[in-house]
């Protein structure tokens, strides 16, 4: 186990020049971008002074290296700087959106999950059938139609037309008061308050944007998992395990079922990381407060503090997301040596 | 014990339905080792798929009868087959690696068998299977309990393939060419160990094997098999001696043993004298004090440890040896693919090791020394025609184009035998053979001095492999080439080569005239690879 945590450590070491690389660049670029956020800020009717005065004001009259150099010694204490459109520190406002958004990615996958492997599974050991047929067709319709089509389509459905699902208006309707913050995550939240009115206001909410990711990214898992399993269960393992005479259950489950997992997994890092990424539509949808549309905001503002938080954000992310399916993968299979590399 | 009547299997496929077994019949009785023979697509392994009923989709018995023990193998249901399987009928497979589910400890697979059929519980599970890894000869059971098939090596992995096969003492063991694939001393250590466990249990046994020879030494009766149908059966003894059947004596011939020549291969009828051909005394290679060295996790991993040895022109030197000895990577340093640690490699007078075999493609030395490569299949690109591949070395070294290029091509195929329709076609659309005389028209198509031949025959069936070792003496004389041929087969080595280097552990353990080594080994090891082939019975002089 020693072994193992050390293993770990030495991935994290191997994280620590992409997070230097991410801050260098996600500072360089956003300098990059087109847009004087002084003239922004300054206001449509300022004059060349005042925009000056302005720019000063923000820092923006220093050289670059200068303000590199600041930059890093903020992050260094921890200070992501201040948003300008917002006036927040822009910590505080991703520690308030990215549960927003990690809960709704990681509802939205599980769904998916526990939709995709099932039927990806059922598709395999009944190639050609019917169930395989209708296992492409819902993958196919789920991934042909745009976020933001399924995501209004569902609500003119359930909230508009039958009125099951409460106004997709953010995360919590406005009578009910937000549960303590402990993970920022509604759900569980409200289940450590113990408070299930609020916990079921939660879900509520998160059932519609979540059952529009879920229907988006079920396409890549689906089939990965249809093709995973045919090839194992083509393979000659399992013939010896027939030849063996076990039983249906042990073979499918037991033997090609594992098997099968490690492209599946790696496949559920892939979605899961596009899908943190481009749910911005969804989150605009359902009003949705999360990190994407944040983000987006502040592109579109030149508000460098923000963009650069979320960028590093977004790379802290993907290096534990990484680090995650590594150790996945070790565990599932004994070859992929954790600390041999 | 085990009756097979008029057994037809039938597979549905894209282009339609086939036929891959058609009207089989033969009986095994108790205590008795049955031999299927056949080359690939006859229908043999098919054939006992189907009395497991473990068909790969789109299989079906279409006719005939399967009776084991009066049960009916054909009407069983799946629940009554799975019953019988693995606790009456067993069976082992080829390439004993694949067979073991790669992420699963070995212990745990036996395991699974031996809880499946009742003969273990959650208590006495662990201490069962130990139990039925010694019984296959595995030292040290208690500690390859937990181990990976990764972590054993191929012999090793047969030995748990027999575990899992024999933990429930079955009365009938099928064996799917249970040795192809593993070495030869590996091979025959396997062998005797199935047929002791046979002997001991009593049990019946069928061993499907394209080795006429190994069914012979192992089998009390042999039935051969040409595209699904059974062309003759009877004793082995009596099989080699007065074949019956044309099939059958084209087999018995194509069959490598030890006293026949290489033009003795092939059918009587198209036998021709083995051309002449000169040696000289001059070596056209000479590998001095050659080294590789590779950085491995835990040290230096020494391949390759000093191996000095000669290739005069004309002449063909064999290079013999078991699975890592380091004799590929010693011909990969040959043909320039590898640079060695140290060492020379002095070729017409040059010291190629000098040169870095990463830019050697544009040397003008690449077009003297060229390869032929141990998987026809894979070492042919796929999306290139035969006529594209041939014309790849000419285009690139001889700067041949247009016309010249494609006379050169056609000169090639007629040289190799290969049909100029043939020229046309993908990888996919070709035999074995067919594959493998693209791959050497290849290699030859720059008139090399001197040819490396990695097991070229060694995916082959013996009448292919027959038909092209005869090719390849045929060429040697026909363009005074030299040989290296890399192989662990010692009757395809005595054909081919005047000479033979055999290696082990990374050294020369011996090396000499072929007659010399193979009549009087000096080394014991050269003595245990010559006593692991199989023997197979002499033949008529006819």
């Amino acid at each position: 186990m020693n072994r193992r945590l050390r293993a770990v450590l030495a991935r994290l070491a191997q994280a620590l020049p992409v997070i230097l690389g991410v801050v260098l660049v996600s500072f360089l670029l956003t300098r990059a971008l087109p847009g004087d956020p002084a003239a922004y800020f300054a206001g449509d009717a300022a004059d060349a002074a005042s925009i000056e005065e302005t720019r000063v004001k923000l820092g923006l009259d220093r050289s670059m290296p200068e303000q590199f150099g600041l930059y890093v010694l903020q992050l260094a204490q921890g200070d992501l700087g201040q948003s300008l459109t917002t006036g927040q520190p822009v910590v505080e406002e991703l520690a308030r959106r990215l549960p927003a958004s990690l809960e709704l990615t990681l509802v939205a996958l599980l769904v998916s999950c526990g939709i995709a492997v099932p039927l990806g599974v059922l598709a395999a050991t009944r190639p050609g059938s019917w169930v395989d047929h209708a296992c492409r067709l819902l993958v196919t319709a789920g991934v042909s139609l745009p976020t933001f089509f399924t995501g209004v389509a569902l609500i003119y459905v359930f909230y508009y037309l039958t009125g099951w699902a409460p106004s997709p208006l953010g995360r919590l309707d406005f009578i009910y008061l937000e549960p303590p913050s402990v993970t920022g995550f509604f759900l569980i939240d409200a289940a450590l308050a113990g408070d299930a009115e609020t916990w079921f206001a939660a879900l509520r909410q998160l059932i519609l944007p979540a059952a529009t990711l879920a229907l988006f990214t079920l396409a890549p898992i689906a089939r990965m998992t249809r093709a995973a399993m045919l090839s194992a269960l083509s393979s000659d393992y399992i013939r010896t395990a027939r030849a063996a005479g076990l039983t249906s259950r042990k073979i499918l489950f037991g033997y090609a079922f594992r098997n099968a997992l490690l492209p599946v997994v790696t496949t559920l890092g892939m979605v899961f990381s596009f899908t943190l990424g481009a749910n911005v539509l969804v989150e605009k949808v359902f009003a949705w407060p999360g990190i994407g549309s944040y983000a987006v905001e502040a592109l579109v503002a030149s508000d460098y503090a923000a963009v650069q938080g979320f960028v590093l954000c977004m790379a802290l992310l993907f290096v534990a997301l990484n680090l995650l399916i590594d150790l996945a993968y070790s565990m599932i299979d004994p070859r992929i040596g954790f600390d041999s590399k | 014990m085990l009756t097979i009547k008029d057994l037809a299997v039938s597979f549905r496929t894209r282009r339609g339905e086939v036929n891959a077994v058609r009207g089989v019949s033969f009986e095994v009785a108790e205590g008795e080792t049955l031999g299927i023979v056949g080359e690939s697509g006859s229908g043999k392994s098919v054939t006992s798929y189907a009395l497991m009923r473990i068909l790969d989709a789109g299989g079906r018995i279409k006719a005939g009868e399967a009776v084991y023990s009066g049960v009916d193998l054909k009407r069983a249901s799946e629940r009554e087959m799975q019953g019988l399987r693995g606790r009456e009928i067993s069976m082992i497979f080829q390439n004993p690696r694949a067979a073991l589910n790669p992420i699963r400890k070995v212990g745990h697979q036996i395991e699974d068998v031996l809880r499946r059929h009742a003969r273990a519980d959650a208590q006495n599970a662990r201490a069962k299977a130990i139990e039925a890894m010694e019984a296959v000869k595995i030292r040290d059971a208690e500690a390859r309990y937990d181990a990976y098939p990764f972590e054993l090596s191929g012999g090793m992995c047969q030995r748990i393939v027999c575990a899992i096969a024999l933990a429930c003492d079955p009365k009938l063991l099928i064996m799917d060419e249970p040795t192809t694939g593993l070495d030869i001393t590996t091979q025959k250590a396997v062998m005797e160990l199935v047929t002791e466990l046979i002997r001991e249990r009593s049990m019946s046994s069928i061993l499907i094997t394209h080795d006429l020879g190994l069914a012979a030494q192992y089998c009390d009766r042999i039935v051969v098999m040409k595209d699904g149908a059974i062309v003759e059966a009877g004793d082995p003894v009596r099989l080699f001696a007065r074949p019956g059947h044309p099939y059958t004596r084209k087999l018995v011939d194509a069959t490598p043993r030890e006293g026949a020549s290489i033009r003795e291969l092939l059918p009587a009828e198209v036998r021709t004298p083995e051309p002449p051909r000169r040696i000289s005394d001059e070596a056209l290679l000479s590998v001095r004090d050659l080294v590789k060295t590779y950085a491995g996790k835990s040290g230096p991993v020494h391949a390759v440890k000093g191996v000095s040895f000669d290739v005069k022109a004309g002449q063909s030197v064999g290079l013999v040896g078991e699975s890592g000895c380091g004799k590929s990577t010693t011909s990969s340093m040959v043909v320039r693919l590898l640079d060695p640690t140290s060492g020379q490699i002095l070729f017409a007078g040059e010291d190629l090791a000098k040169r870095p075999s990463a830019g050697f493609a544009r040397d003008p030395m690449r077009a003297k020394i060229q390869m032929v490569f141990q998987d026809a299949t894979d070492s042919l690109n796929p999306r290139h025609t035969s006529r594209q591949t041939i014309a790849e070395p000419l285009r690139a070294m001889a700067g041949l184009r247009g016309r010249a290029r494609a006379e050169r091509i056609e000169e090639l195929a007629d040289l190799v035998g290969l049909p100029r329709p043939l020229l046309d076609r993908f990888p996919h659309q070709l035999s074995g053979g067919q594959k493998a005389r693209v791959g050497i028209a290849r290699a030859i198509a720059v008139n090399p001095d001197f040819l490396v031949l990695d097991e070229p025959t060694a995916a082959l069936d013996v009448s292919i492999q027959a038909i092209v070792l005869n090719l390849l003496v045929d060429l040697r004389a026909r363009l005074g080439m030299s040989y290296l041929f890399v192989s662990h087969d010692l009757h395809v080595v005595r054909l081919l080569c005047d000479h033979v280097v055999v290696m082990k552990g990374g050294e020369i353990v011996e090396q000499g005239p072929t007659e010399q080594v193979m009549t009087a080994p000096a080394d014991p090891y050269t003595a245990e690879l010559l006593e692991a082939a199989p023997k197979p019975p002499a033949r008529d002089a006819a």
